[in-house]
């Protein structure tokens, strides 16, 4: 049996007795010795236009990292490249390989933007969360009860035990993203990259959102990185805020960004604006 | 006993009383359950159209087949099978947009199609290309029947197995890629069995048509279904539904029966979809 080795936050957070409510069944993944994330010099182009240029990028075992930036600055871009999902220049390692052997080992989840989640059959919430569990039993496998338990716990760490037999599409949006989390959950990834996961969606959700994630990183010792314009609800838990206008032009905590002005909480809906002045 | 030998020992009502009709009502019942069955998976991917586009691909096999002296079914079920996998590439990243690859698949299997046919008139071969447009249920043989169960397995075997990963993939390419699905592999299943779907079909409602029974029974059920399994055997339910009345109601009316079984199955979608529908949140 292994567990995850929480960060020096994280084990502060729970002396503090703030850890979640959320019982864990699940064993925790084991994150190998190399970082999550590992990148260096990464160049993407859209034709003769850079999106991202020369980027380096460390995110650590049970890191928060979020990933800001103006409109069109490379985010979403940087972080297909991440994932192994678009061919750009220079060199990506996740936990030490190659993003597609480090996928294949089931050692990475993704949450898109709640648009990808727009079922044309009724799916329910726990036929959707149910595919998260996959990569970890092998897809032809039938799911057994081990399975049921962790999708029934991903489903309650997001609060839609409720609704878990309702069809997705009968949901909010703010619903339908923390069904996105869930899935993600029930993976039980080392690492775990959101892009925009909260974009449009209402206080309460954006709540249970932060709660879903503060429990993966704490719990589970999962590295996350999160690209969102809307931080306000993370603010106080993240480890690392990296900005980036198609290079790196910060990269620290994030009482580091409070000091060049930018307040994440405070300038939550009109941080992207803020950011233009950045670099 | 074989398996025809043993339907002529049963007694069926009517309409049902002949072997012919016994033999279509086997083969379309079976091709009714597994084509909206395939059917789903590729209507998640949005590729409704897709059985249309194979459908033109088998059409150009058919012309080929006819042309050459071979199976034009082989010959079908190969080209078809092969459009297949050349769409799925296509839609790949950084390749050709999903419509546009069933586009070029589509008018140039029926082009292929038209150019073949007449070659092969012009060689003074058999060229009746009409019963494998439109269908010709009544003149299923014991060998289709046992064609068209082979298939029923197959796809129930592999919807079994893979059935999960396929219902991930066509939720979110992309996660499932991220997750380490084989992606690629999977999509190509889905593709290769509905290009078995559609020339194992062609015979019950032809290739114009086989399309319709891939994605009418799905676009049903998703009315009354509240769950992606449901969803499945609902269609298959339909589909099977479709088949029955249809024969029945062109055995009384003397109507070309690929064409009922499809009006059918469309006035049950237009039924389920008269019935009410919840109202969907998604987008808000």
């Amino acid at each position: 049996m292994t567990t995850a080795r929480p960060t020096r936050r994280a084990v502060a957070r729970r002396q503090a007795g703030m850890i979640m409510r959320i019982r864990i069944t699940t064993e925790p993944g084991a994150p190998p010795e190399a970082p999550p994330i590992d990148a260096h010099a990464v160049t993407c182009r859209y034709g003769d236009d850079v999106a991202v240029e020369a980027v380096d990028l460390r995110v650590g075992t049970g890191e928060f990292v979020a990933l800001v930036g103006p409109n069109g600055s490379g985010k979403s871009t940087l972080a297909r490249a991440l994932l192994g999902l678009r061919r750009c220049d220079g060199e990506v390692r996740l936990f030490g390989r190659r993003p597609r052997d480090a996928c294949r080992a089931g050692l990475v989840a993704f949450v898109p933007q709640r648009s990808h989640l727009a079922p044309v059959l009724p799916a329910t919430v726990t036929e959707v969360v149910t595919s998260g569990r996959l990569p970890a039993r092998g897809w032809w496998h039938r799911p057994g009860p081990p399975d049921a338990a962790a999708v029934a716990h991903a489903i309650e760490a997001v609060a839609l035990t409720p609704m878990a037999h309702r069809p997705v599409t009968e949901l909010s949006g703010g619903q339908q993203q923390r069904v996105l989390i869930a899935r993600a959950l029930a993976a039980d990834p080392a690492l775990l990259v959101l892009d925009e996961p909260i974009a449009g969606v209402d206080a309460a959700s954006q709540r249970q959102f932060r709660d879903a994630l503060v429990h993966l990183v704490q719990a589970h010792g999962t590295a996350v990185l999160l690209i969102s314009h809307e931080l306000g609800a993370v603010a106080s838990d993240l480890d690392r805020v990296v900005v980036l206008k198609h290079r790196v032009v910060f990269d620290g905590p994030p009482r580091d960004l409070v000091a060049r002005g930018v307040h994440l909480g405070v300038h939550a809906e009109d941080l992207p604006a803020w950011l233009e002045g950045l670099g | 006993m074989t398996g025809p030998a043993a339907l002529a020992a049963l007694r069926f009502p009517w309409p049902f009383e002949r072997l012919s009709m016994q033999l279509a009502l086997g083969a379309g019942i079976l091709v009714g359950v597994v084509a909206p069955a395939v059917g789903a998976f590729v209507v998640q991917r949005r590729l409704s159209l897709l059985g249309d586009g194979l459908g033109h691909l088998a059409f150009a096999g058919v012309a080929a087949g006819l042309l050459l002296g071979w199976s034009p079914v082989v010959v079908a079920l190969g080209v078809a099978a092969a459009g297949a996998l050349g769409i799925e590439w296509l839609r790949g990243p950084g390749r050709t947009g999903g419509d546009l690859a069933l586009a070029l698949f589509f008018y140039g299997g029926l082009a292929a199609g038209a150019v073949l046919a007449s070659r092969a008139a012009v060689t003074g071969r058999s060229v009746n290309v009409v019963p494998y447009l439109f269908g010709s249920i009544l003149t299923v043989t014991p060998a289709d029947l046992w064609r068209v169960a082979g298939l029923a397995v197959v796809t129930g075997v592999v919807l079994a197995v893979a059935g999960r990963a396929l219902l991930a993939v066509a939720l979110d390419e992309d996660a499932a890629r991220v997750a380490g699905l084989p992606v690629d592999a999977l999509g190509a299943l889905v593709a290769v069995l509905a290009a078995a779907v559609v020339v194992t079909a062609m015979q019950v409602v032809g290739l114009l048509l086989v399309a319709a029974l891939m994605v009418l029974p799905v676009a049903a059920a998703r009315r009354v279904a509240r769950s992606f399994r449901a969803t499945l055997v609902t269609a298959a339910a339909i589909g099977a539904v479709s088949v029955v009345i249809g024969l029945v109601l062109a055995r009384a009316a003397d109507l070309a029966p690929g064409g009922v079984i499809v009006l059918t199955s469309a006035a049950i979608f237009a039924a389920t979809s008269v019935a009410g529908r919840r109202p969907s949140r998604a987008g808000r």
